[in-house]
C-alpha cells in the first residue's frame, strides 16, 4: 500500500512581529537585509524574546486540529551550519523528551479518511538564499535575512495519505482552516511550504524536499509514486533517501548529501524559559476561536436557507464569509450570499483584486436593499458593483453619478406606482373623491425614486392607474 | 589619595570633597599605565574616561542629581557588550567585533554615573581558569607575577586587586568570578541564575552563567548588586528582585545560623593542605560568630565536574556556532572558498581550549552518544538540584574552599586538561543548581591568597552577603605590594 506523509510549514503571517524580536513578520515589502536586528541576526550578546501571540496563534491551530496541547511548552535548539541561519542553529521544538511542543496527536478529516497529525511545533523561519544563475554554475550565493525569525508552524502528519488526490484535498482543507483561524494568509508567496515522504508496498521511505507550491506537491508525489512503482516492477531496490523536486524538469532528483544522517545535537534553549499555558488561557482561546468552516456552512443552510452548495463556497473562504456576515440581516441573507457567489467572487478572483477592492459590507447591504426596493435593476446593480470596487463611494453617489437611478422607463415607473398604490390604500380611496390627493401620491413616487422619476409621466401613469382623468 | 579604597569609601570621599572624580580617574589611569604592562589586566582602556570624569564633576559642582557611583572607575570583562566599542571575548575570532548594543548591567552602571575604565582580559570566550587561554596573552597575579590570577575573569580580578579600579564585573559559568576572586584576594559574587540580566553578555553556557561583581569588600558587592540586579525586559530569564537593598542589613550577623561544610569539597584528591587548614580555620571563625557548623555530604559533587564540562561544551558548541566570520569577526579574504570550507578556515582562528570544547560539544550531545554523555550529565544536574534543595531545608549556608588549590605557576597545569578541569570542583555546583555563591578573601599563605566560598539557597543573596560580611570582618589581610 502506498503511504504518504507530509510536513507542512506555515508562516503565521497575521502576526505583527517575528518570533523572537520586534522586526516585522511581514518581511515581503523590505529591501534585502533591512528587516533585521541584533536578535534575528544572532549578534553576540543578543537574547531571543518570545512573541507570546505566536504561542497563542499556534495553540489555536493545535486546538482546531484536535491536538493534545501541553501545560508547558519548551523550545530546543537544532544545530547545523547553513548560510541562511544567522546563529547556525534554529530555535524549534521537540517531543523526544516529553510532549512540550505546541500540539500532538490531532486529526483532520478528508472526506471519509482520517489524516492523523503527529505533531505541531512552533519555530523560526531561516533567511532566504538566492543563487545567482543556475545552481550548478552559480558563483554567488546571496542571503537575505529579512525572513529569518519569522514565526513558522510545522505540522507533521502520519503517513495516512494513500494517493496524491487526498494530499491535494487535505491541503485545500488545511489552508482554508488556517485562513479561517486568522493566523495565516496561505495565499502569500512562501507562506505555506511542504515536504512529503512517500513509500510504496515493500519499499523504503523517500523524502521529497524543496517543493515550491502546493500545486507542485501533488505533482511531486505523483511523480515519486510512479518512479518507485517502475523501480519495483523492474525489481530494483528503492533506497531510503532524500530527493529534491526539480521545478524546471518536474521530476524528483536524488539529493547529493545524505540528509538522514544529519546530526542536530538537540538541546533545550535556555534563553527562553518554559511557557506555561494554563487551562484559563486555553479556555479563552477556545471561546474566541473563530467558528469552524463546517459549522459556518451548517448555520448558513439552516438559519438562512442558503443552498448547501453556496453555503459551502461561502464558508470556506474567510474574506467572503466575513463580507457575508457583515452585510447580511434577517431578510437579505440569501440575496447577499447569492450576490457574493455569483457576482463578487468573479470580480474579486485574485488576491490583488481583493486587496485593492473598496467594497465593504454597507455597500453590499445597500445594494441588495436597492434591488429589493426596485430602486435599481439587477443589471444596474452590477454596474454599481464595478464602480464601488473601484472607488468605494457610497452607493447613492454611484447611482447618481452613473444615473442608474433615473426612472423614466414606463415599465419601471409602473412597478413603483403599483407598489405605492398598494402601500397607500387609503390615499388611493381618497384620491377618487379628491383629485388633489394625486399630488400626494406623486410625492410618494418621487420619494421612492429619490426624485429620479419623471413627474409628468408619473402623474399620467398615476391617473391612468387610478382611473381618473 | 589612596587608590585602594572601597567603593563605599570612594563615594564618601567624593561627597566630602576629598578628591574630584577627575583626580581619581587620572590617578587610576596613571596606575594602569604603570602596572598593567606587567599585569595585563586590561585589553582596552576607555579613552573618554577623563572626559566622563569632567562631566560628572560638573554635575556634582552644579548640584545636579548624580548617580550612586559618583564616577567611580569600574572595569568590565571583555565578554560584556558596550555599544560602539570592541567586545573580543579575548578571541581572535572577534578581533574586530564592535557591539551594536549595550548590556543591561553596563546601562545600569552608566545611569548611576560610574565610569567604565576599560575592558578586562579573560580566557577566550570565558573557557578556562587561568587567563592562559586569552588570545592576547595572560594576566598575571599581582601577589606573585609568576602565578596565574585565576579565570576566566582573571583580568577583572587583577584590576581590582592591583587597585587599577574600584570594582569590576565578571561572568561566572563554573567559577569564573569566584576562582580569580580567590586567587587575587578580592570578593567575587555569583548571583542566583536570573537575578542579573545576561543581555549583552556573550553566551558561553547560557543555562548556567551569570554576571556578578568583583570588589574589594563584601559591602561593595552588595552595593553593585543593588544596581545591576532585577528583572529586565531584554532577558526573558530574569526574575523579580524582591530585595531592594542588600546593604541595609548587611551587618545582621550569623548568630544561630546553620552552616554545612561540604564533605566532598573538603576531601577531594587535589585539595592542598594549606587550603584545608584555612577552611578549618574559617569553620572555627564561623562558630565563634555564633553559627553552628557541621559536615554535610553532597554525594553528587564528585560527578559534577564531568557533568559541567559535558553540559557547557554542548551549549558552547551551539553558542559559538555563529562565529562563521560571515557577518562580523575579523578580516579574511573569502575568495576561493565555498561556504563550508570558508567557515572551517574562519573557525581555525579559535584557540586550543575553545577548539577542545567545540570538539567535545560536537560529540557528547550527538545522536549516537547523547545517552552516554549529555543526557547522563543532565541527570547528574537534576540529582544535584534535588540534593541541594534537600540540604537547604536544614542548612542556611554551605561552605568550602573556593578553589582546592592556591594560585599555580604559568604552564604548570595547562598540559593536563583533566586535572585542570578538576580545579573547578567546588565552584560548579552553584552554577549547575543556580544558587548564589560568594568567595571571600580569608588568608594569605606563602604569599598567595586563599578564599572561602559560601553558598546559599536561591535568591538568598541578602543572608549570603551577611554571612560573607561577618567572615570578612574577622580577617585583616595585607595589601598587595605592586
Amino acid at each position: 500500500m502506498t503511504k504518504i506523509g507530509l510536513e507542512i510549514h506555515c508562516q503565521l503571517t497575521k502576526l505583527e512581529s517575528k518570533l523572537f524580536c520586534s522586526c516585522k513578520a511581514n518581511y515581503r515589502e523590505f529591501q534585502p537585509n533591512t528587516n533585521i536586528c541584533p536578535v534575528c541576526m544572532g549578534i553576540p550578546g543578543s537574547l531571543p524574546l518570545l512573541n507570546k501571540s505566536a504561542v497563542e496563534k499556534a495553540t489555536l491551530i493545535a486546538m482546531a486540529l484536535d491536538c493534545n496541547t501541553p501545560s508547558k511548552i519548551a523550545f530546543f535548539r537544532k544545530n547545523y551550519f547553513y548560510p541562511d541561519l544567522p546563529k547556525n542553529f534554529q530555535i524549534t521544538q521537540l517531543n523526544a523528551y516529553g510532549n512540550t511542543s505546541i500540539g500532538w496527536e490531532g486529526k483532520i478529516l478528508v472526506g471519509d479518511a482520517k489524516i492523523r497529525i503527529r505533531r505541531i511545533q512552533l519555530e523560526e523561519d531561516p533567511g532566504r538564499i538566492i543563487y545567482e544563475g543556475a545552481t550548478e554554475k552559480t558563483k554567488l550565493t546571496l542571503v537575505d535575512y529579512n525572513r529569518a525569525g519569522t514565526p513558522l508552524v510545522e505540522i507533521v502528519t502520519e503517513p495516512d495519505f494513500e494517493n496524491p488526490h487526498q494530499v491535494r484535498e487535505f491541503l485545500i482543507i488545511l489552508s482554508d482552516l488556517l485562513e479561517n483561524l486568522n493566523v495565516s494568509d496561505p495565499g502569500l508567496e512562501g507562506a505555506m511550504r511542504a515536504d512529503a515522504n512517500v513509500s510504496i508496498e515493500g519499499g523504503s521511505k523517500v523524502e521529497i524536499k524543496n517543493i515550491g507550491s502546493f500545486h507542485d506537491l501533488e505533482k511531486a508525489v505523483h511523480f515519486e509514486i510512479t518512479r518507485q512503482q517502475s523501480l519495483a516492477e523492474r525489481e530494483i531496490e528503492i533506497v531510503q533517501e532524500t530527493r529534491h523536486w526539480d521545478d524546471g524538469r518536474k521530476i524528483t532528483v536524488s539529493a547529493r548529501t545524505k540528509e538522514e544522517e544529519a546530526e542536530y545535537r538537540y538541546h533545550l534553549e535556555a534563553d527562553i524559559p518554559w511557557i506555561r499555558i494554563n487551562d484559563d488561557t486555553k479556555n479563552q482561546l477556545q471561546v474566541h476561536m473563530p467558528e469552524s468552516i463546517s459549522s459556518k456552512k451548517e448555520r448558513y443552510v439552516s438559519k438562512y436557507g442558503i443552498t448547501p452548495q453556496v453555503a459551502g463556497i461561502l464558508s470556506s473562504d474567510r474574506y467572503f464569509s466575513e463580507l457575508f456576515e457583515n452585510a447580511k440581516n434577517e431578510t437579505n441573507a440569501k440575496d447577499v450570499a447569492n450576490m457574493i457567489t455569483t457576482d463578487i467572487m468573479g470580480l474579486l478572483d485574485t488576491r490583488e483584486k481583493r486587496d485593492s477592492s473598496k467594497l465593504n459590507a454597507e455597500h453590499l447591504s445597500a445594494l441588495i436593499e436597492s434591488i429589493k426596493s426596485s430602486k435599481i435593476t439587477r443589471t444596474s446593480a452590477k454596474l454599481a458593483l464595478d464602480e464601488i470596487i473601484k472607488n468605494g463611494k457610497p452607493l447613492q453617489q454611484i447611482i447618481d453619478s452613473l444615473d442608474l437611478g433615473h426612472v423614466s422607463d414606463e415599465g419601471e415607473l409602473t412597478n413603483v406606482i403599483t407598489q405605492i398604490l398598494k402601500e397607500e390604500a387609503k390615499a388611493v380611496e381618497d384620491a377618487k373623491q379628491n383629485p388633489e390627493i394625486v399630488n400626494f401620491l406623486v410625492g410618494k413616487v418621487m420619494q421612492k425614486t429619490q426624485g429620479k422619476a419623471d413627474p409628468e409621466l408619473t402623474l399620467t401613469l398615476l391617473k391612468k392607474s387610478l382611473g381618473i382623468g | 589619595m589612596d587608590l585602594g579604597i572601597s567603593a563605599l569609601n570612594y563615594v564618601s570621599g567624593i561627597k566630602n570633597n576629598e578628591f574630584t572624580v577627575e583626580e581619581f580617574i587620572s590617578k587610576s589611569l596613571e596606575r594602569i599605565n604603570e602596572v598593567d604592562k606587567n599585569l595585563h589586566a586590561f585589553l582596552r582602556i576607555n579613552d573618554s574616561a577623563i572626559k566622563n570624569a569632567k562631566e560628572i564633576d560638573a554635575k556634582i559642582k552644579s548640584n545636579q542629581n548624580v548617580g550612586k557611583c559618583y564616577g567611580m572607575p569600574i572595569s568590565i570583562k571583555d565578554n560584556i557588550c558596550i555599544e560602539g566599542s570592541k567586545t573580543t571575548c579575548a578571541s581572535k575570532v572577534l578581533e574586530n567585533f564592535i557591539a551594536p548594543h549595550t548590556s543591561t548591567v553596563v546601562s545600569r552602571l552608566h545611569s548611576e554615573d560610574s565610569i567604565i575604565i576599560g575592558k578586562t582580559n579573560m580566557d577566550e570566550f570565558a573557557m578556562g581558569l587561568s587567563t592562559e587561554f586569552s588570545a592576547y596573552g595572560p594576566s598575571k597575579n599581582p601577589w606573585n607575577t609568576d602565578c596565574v590570577p585565576g579565570g576566566s575573569s582573571g583580568g577583572s580580578g587583577v584590576s581590582v586587586a592591583a587597585n587599577e579600579c574600584i570594582a569590576s564585573l565578571g561572568s561566572d559559568t563554573g567559577g569564573s568570578i569566584r576562582n580569580p576572586a580567590s586567587f587575587c584576594s578580592v570578593v567575587g559574587l555569583k548571583p542566583t541564575y536570573g537575578l542579573v540580566s545576561r543581555y549583552g553578555l556573550v553566551s558561553y553556557a547560557n543555562s548556567i552563567e551569570q554576571i556578578g561583581p568583583m570588589t574589594k569588600t563584601v559591602e561593595d558587592s552588595a552595593f553593585l548588586l543593588n544596581i545591576i540586579s532585577g528583572i529586565d525586559s531584554n532577558d526573558n530569564t530574569t526574575i523579580e528582585n524582591k530585595n531592594q537593598d542588600y546593604l541595609s542589613n548587611i551587618d545582621a550577623g550569623i548568630s544561630g545560623k546553620k552552616i554545612g561544610i561540604v564533605t566532598e569539597m573538603t576531601n577531594s584528591d587535589g585539595l592542598s593542605a594549606d587550603v584545608l587548614d584555612a577552611t578549618n580555620d574559617a569553620t572555627k571563625t564561623f562558630e565563634k560568630l555564633g553559627a553552628n557548623c557541621e559536615q554535610v555530604s553532597l554525594q553528587t559533587v564528585p560527578y559534577t565536574v564531568a557533568a559541567y564540562y559535558t553540559i557547557t561544551s554542548t551549549e558552547a558548541g551551539s553558542n559559538l556556532a555563529r562565529y562563521d566570520n560571515v557577518r562580523y569577526g575579523y578580516e579574511m579574504d573569502s575568495s576561493g572558498f565555498e561556504f563550508n570550507s570558508y567557515i572551517s578556515q574562519a573557525r581555525s582562528k579559535f584557540g586550543p581550549e575553545v577548539i577542545r570544547r567545540m570538539i567535545l560539544g560536537g560529540f557528547v550531545p550527538s545522536a549516537g552518544h547523547a545517552g552516554k554523555y549529555f543526557l547522563k550529565a543532565l541527570k547528574v544536574k537534576s540529582k544535584l538540584i534535588t540534593e541541594i534543595k534537600h540540604v537547604f531545608e536544614k542548612f542556611d549556608f554551605l561552605i568550602s574552599p573556593t578553589v582546592p588549590i592556591q594560585p599555580f605557576k604559568f604552564d604548570e597545569k595547562i598540559n593536563d586538561p583533566v586535572s585542570f578541569m578538576m580545579v573547578d570542583i567546588n565552584t560548579v555546583t552553584a552554577n549547575l543548581t543556580g544558587i548564589p555563591a560568594i568567595s571571600v578573601p580569608y588568608k594569605i599563605t606563602n604569599g598567595l591568597p586563599i578564599g572561602i566560598q559560601i553558598m546559599a539557597n536561591h535568591l538568598e543573596e541578602n543572608s549570603l552577603l551577611q554571612a560573607a560580611y561577618a567572615l570578612e570582618k574577622t580577617v585583616d589581610l595585607p595589601e598587595v605590594s605592586i
